[in-house]
């Protein structure tokens, strides 16, 4: 067998401790018994019991153990190697043994504490799983953990917010950054956009400093109207061939990527009358309208929130939405920036003054007072009187999310400019129709509990984001995965949101799901120091549970390359299957595909996992 | 198919068999991540299960192959257990997928071996389910216990059968297949097209049987040589079927004919390797 070649290299000594843990292996297993079975066993040069086995004792007792009885093996037979197995195996390299060749028997989780009234069956199962991880040390072989050289330079796909937040951070660490923008200028999303909430500057005003230190800084190297022609190789070593408009394809050399390309909003194609009429607009042509002062005369507006999202087009909650809309209604509430386009003798541009401000935060608390928390957000048609732009303003919502301290205040100044917030059901969506070129909403008033009409000059339907039509190719090119509503998904929802389960690739901003620019901002910043670790340290070490190819076996079929989720399998030039180990996670799924038999699964062998499993079966 | 409950042992009992009162062994081999968190679990929590099984940790279901799972058959196990990740919870993110298609190949191989196929269970067990888990094994060693004990010790046929699937499961065209089935059913072949589910199935049906069949000619003619008509009869196919298995078996340099003058031919396994 061409898998275990080492026992006539070194004969096995194995040494067996079996650990009492307290009274938790020791009340309901006969550890003396089962410590006198384990020195019977084939190769055990010793075996002896432990209180605590992971105690400074229990620990010493292994290292002396090894010196005094010169073992090549260790097994330890106490708690689960989840937990325990990082300690005893430095102990063992402490001791001079390689950490692969220290196998963990659990017999506490799988047999003390789930077999408590029943000893003798316990203390025979503890006994059996003894002898299985004996029969699997036998076979155990020293390996070598590979380190990998990390090339410290990173790469960032696309230039809007997040990604110019993050490649700025590896900037400043002192990194060389290639930053690939696929527009022909920097600034994402955002360009499009007129205000911003929470703050009077304009969108472009607001993003333009970071664009400035992104164009001034000397690491960043900008890569615009460009795209990823192709990517090879793993985490510290990837080959990017970065592709330009015409251009010749440059190729760099990168160590880490983050993928920063943000999301597009949804085009509410048939829904709510879009396109029916000029004025049922998106959310985000609003936003251009704006920005171009191309508004027609508004006497009244109504935002319907959630138009294609929450199990219309899309299923989730786009999260940035209902703050955007509220940012929108303050600002044609105020008037900003005259956006209206109210000449001097219809009445001038509206900026309140402090003193109607006053008096109306006092209308507000008695309105409050008067009508309770409940229903705090219900503003009754024609209660009020209009915002002092003298635009209605009516939000057609399922619920408003205004989560959190910032969005909160907003909201409660959207109501003291006595915008309107409506709720519909999800059974019962506004209408919108046109009659005789006029708009109108009918929609049922939940509190009133009846239908009603609304005449509006504009509806603006706030629409979700959703993925970039082409992520699935990025996502392809990286080998990187996107979840089931298409954005790019990360390793772990909540203690990885910014790594992919690959490792050397990490994803910020709105690509991973809605976000609004101080998130984005958060998560590339994440990204950039999560990104930055491997260049930092200038090498990855990668445990040494890896496939291995026996190239006299391999033909070249190429079933593993297909398997592999990490992209951690290649033809090398002689059309043979080879592993990039530093991309390896050991799954296992090549070695169990590969129609050749070609490939052994370092540490988990055919032959050590099956010398384990009829272990359990030999009659005793 | 279901096991035949009497059955006349070929070769008897072991020694020491009859006298102690059976206990179903039962092999769980259990992904690091989620099955084997999930028993670790259940032993937080103290929730009691049978003594029956024993654990072998690898580090994804998928790891899993065939050939482990139907050698541990054959050693005697009566019931194998596999646990891994909920679907799109792998910690490989497409590994216990894989596992899925691996296992219905091994149930198809146990069904033509004649071993019933709820001797071995896939269940997904996540590290939040320690419950879950003690009940996943409570009922799997009630259902083995009914199903009774492993026949490969006692009858040689039975132990050949096995040994058959498991060497059918190592065939190039069956791991080929079984290997590219995710990709090719739910992920699409390189120009975005999926195959029709039903269809790449009665594929893999038809060469599980064949390469079944092939196996266990292999096996049997290497105990002793056999004719046409005996191996027809010795594993309930038509001759027709043999003859056709045998043609590629020779034209592979499987299996030999070995022709006395006057008797009919006789068919023996060609050895390899280290194999007599
Ligand atoms: C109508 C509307 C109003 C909004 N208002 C606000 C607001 O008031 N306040 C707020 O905080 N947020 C607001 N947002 C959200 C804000 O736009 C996002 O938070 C922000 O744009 C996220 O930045 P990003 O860098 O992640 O993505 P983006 O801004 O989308 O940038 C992604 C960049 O990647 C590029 N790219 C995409 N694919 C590739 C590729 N394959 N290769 C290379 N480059 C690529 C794109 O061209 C783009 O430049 C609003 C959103 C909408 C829709
Ligand atoms: S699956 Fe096996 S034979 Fe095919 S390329 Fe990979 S290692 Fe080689
Ligand atoms: S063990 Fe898993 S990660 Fe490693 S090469 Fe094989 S399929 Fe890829």
């Amino acid at each position: 067998m061409p898998e275990n070649t080492n026992t006539e290299k070194e004969k096995p000594r194995i040494g067996v401790f079996i650990c009492h843990c307290g009274s938790n292996i020791g009340g309901f297993v006969d550890v003396k018994a089962v410590t006198e079975y384990a020195s019977t066993l084939p190769d055990v040069a010793y075996a002896t019991d432990n209180l605590y086995t992971c105690a400074e004792d229990g620990l010493n007792n292994i290292k002396e153990s090894i010196k005094e009885h010169n073992l090549n093996r260790v097994v330890v037979s106490s708690c689960t190697p989840r937990t325990h197995a990082p300690l005893f195996q430095r102990t063992c390299e402490a001791a001079g043994v390689n950490k692969y060749m220290f196998t963990f028997v659990n017999i506490r989780e799988h047999c003390s504490w789930v077999h408590m009234k029943q000893k003798e069956k316990a203390t025979q199962k503890a006994k059996d799983l003894v002898r299985m991880g004996v029969a699997r040390a036998r076979f155990l072989e020293p390996q070598e953990e590979t380190k990998v050289d990390v090339t410290p330079v990173a790469l960032v796909v696309g230039g809007g917010v997040s990604g110019m937040t993050a490649a700025l951070s590896l900037a400043n660490m002192g990194f060389p950054v290639h930053l690939v923008e696929k527009e022909k200028a920097l600034g994402g999303f955002v360009k499009n956009l007129h205000g911003l909430m929470m703050t009077t500057k304009s969108a472009n005003e607001t993003i333009k400093p970071l664009i400035d230190k992104v164009d001034a800084h000397k690491n960043i190297t900008q890569h615009l109207s460009s795209h990823l022609a192709s990517v090879e190789g793993f985490i510290g070593n990837y080959d990017v061939s970065i592709g330009g408009d015409g251009a010749e394809a440059k190729d760099v050399k990168v160590g880490t990527i983050i993928v920063a390309t943000g999301a597009v909003p949804l085009v509410p194609e048939g829904l709510f009358g879009y396109k029916e009429h000029p004025n049922i607009i998106t959310s985000t042509e609003f936003e251009e309208l704006c920005n171009k002062k191309e508004l027609p005369k508004l006497k009244s507006v109504a935002f319907i929130q959630c138009a294609g999202a929450r199990g219309q087009k899309v299923s989730y909650c786009s999260r940035i939405c209902c703050n955007v809309a509220i940012k929108s209604a303050i600002s044609i509430a105020e008037n900003r920036d005259n956006m209206l386009g109210v000449t001097e003798e219809e009445g001038g541009v509206v900026e309140e003054p402090v003193a109607e401000k006053k008096a109306e935060d006092e209308g507000l608390d008695r309105r409050r007072r008067r009508r309770g928390r409940g229903r705090r957000e219900e503003g009754e048609a024609g209660e009020e009187s209009a915002p002092s732009s003298g635009v209605d303003i009516t939000v057609f919502n399922r619920d408003v999310m205004a989560y959190g301290v910032e969005n909160e205040l907003e909201f409660n100044k959207a109501r003291e400019k006595r915008v309107k917030f409506i709720r519909y059901v999800p059974d019962n969506l506004p209408k919108v129709s046109v009659k005789d070129g006029k708009l109108e909403v009918e929609y049922f008033h939940e509190t009133l509990k009846m239908e009603r009409t609304m005449p509006v000059d504009m509806v603006i339907l706030s629409t979700p984001l959703v993925a970039q039509p082409d992520a699935a190719t990025l996502s392809q090119l990286l080998k990187v995965p996107l979840g089931q509503e298409g954005f790019f998904q990360e390793a772990h929802v909540k203690l990885r949101p910014v790594d992919f389960a690959t490792d050397g690739v990490y994803v910020c901003g709105t690509c991973r799901g809605p976000a609004d620019i101080a998130e984005a901002v958060y998560q590339a910043a994440a990204a950039a120091s999560r990104a930055a670790i491997p260049l930092a340290n200038g090498f990855v070490q990668a445990e040494a549970l890896t496939s291995r190819v026996d190239e006299t076996k391999c033909t070249g079929c190429g079933t593993c390359v297909e398997v592999c989720p990490y992209g951690a399998l290649r033809k090398s030039e002689e059309g043979i299957s080879e592993v990039i180990a530093a991309a390896c996670k050991g799954c296992g799924c090549c070695g169990a595909t590969c129609p050749e038999g070609a490939i052994t699964m370092t540490h988990y062998t055919d032959l050590q996992l099956l010398a384990e499993a009829k272990a359990a079966l030999e009659e005793v | 198919m279901t096991e035949k409950k009497h059955h006349t042992a070929h070769h008897g009992k072991k020694k020491g068999e009859a006298d102690k009162e059976w206990e179903p062994k039962i092999v769980g081999f259990l992904c690091n991540w989620c099955s084997y968190a999930g028993a670790d679990l259940c032993g937080v929590s103290r929730f009691q299960y049978p003594t029956n099984i024993r654990l072998v940790r690898v580090m994804c279901s998928t790891r899993v192959s065939p050939h482990l799972v139907l050698e541990v058959f054959e050693a005697g196990a009566d019931g194998i257990l596999i646990g891994g990740c909920h679907l799109n919870d792998c910690h490989y993110m497409t590994g216990n997928f894989h596992t899925e298609k691996r296992v219905n190949l091994m149930k198809k191989l146990l069904r033509e071996a004649g071993i019933d196929e709820g001797r071995l269970r896939l269940e997904w067990v996540s590290a939040s389910e320690g419950e879950k888990f003690s009940k996943v094994v409570t009922e799997f060693t009630e259902e083995i216990q009914k199903l009774g004990q492993s026949k490969v010790h006692a009858d040689d046929m039975v132990k050949a059968k096995v040994a058959a699937a498991d060497d059918a499961s190592e065939t190039f065209r069956l791991k080929a297949l079984v290997g590219k089935e995710f990709n090719l059913l739910d992920k699409g072949n390189a120009y975005g097209d999926k195959l029709d589910p039903e269809k790449f199935r009665g594929i893999i049906d038809a060469a599980t049987e064949d390469e079944f069949e092939r196996a266990l000619i292999l096996e049997l003619a290497r105990i002793r040589p056999m004719s046409v008509k005996q191996l027809g009869m010795v594993m309930d196919t038509p001759t027709d079927r043999i003859l056709r298995h045998i043609v590629l078996l020779r034209q592979n340099s499987k299996i030999a004919m070995e022709h006395p003058e006057g008797f009919t031919p006789v068919y023996k396994t060609v050895a390899i390797g280290g194999e007599q």
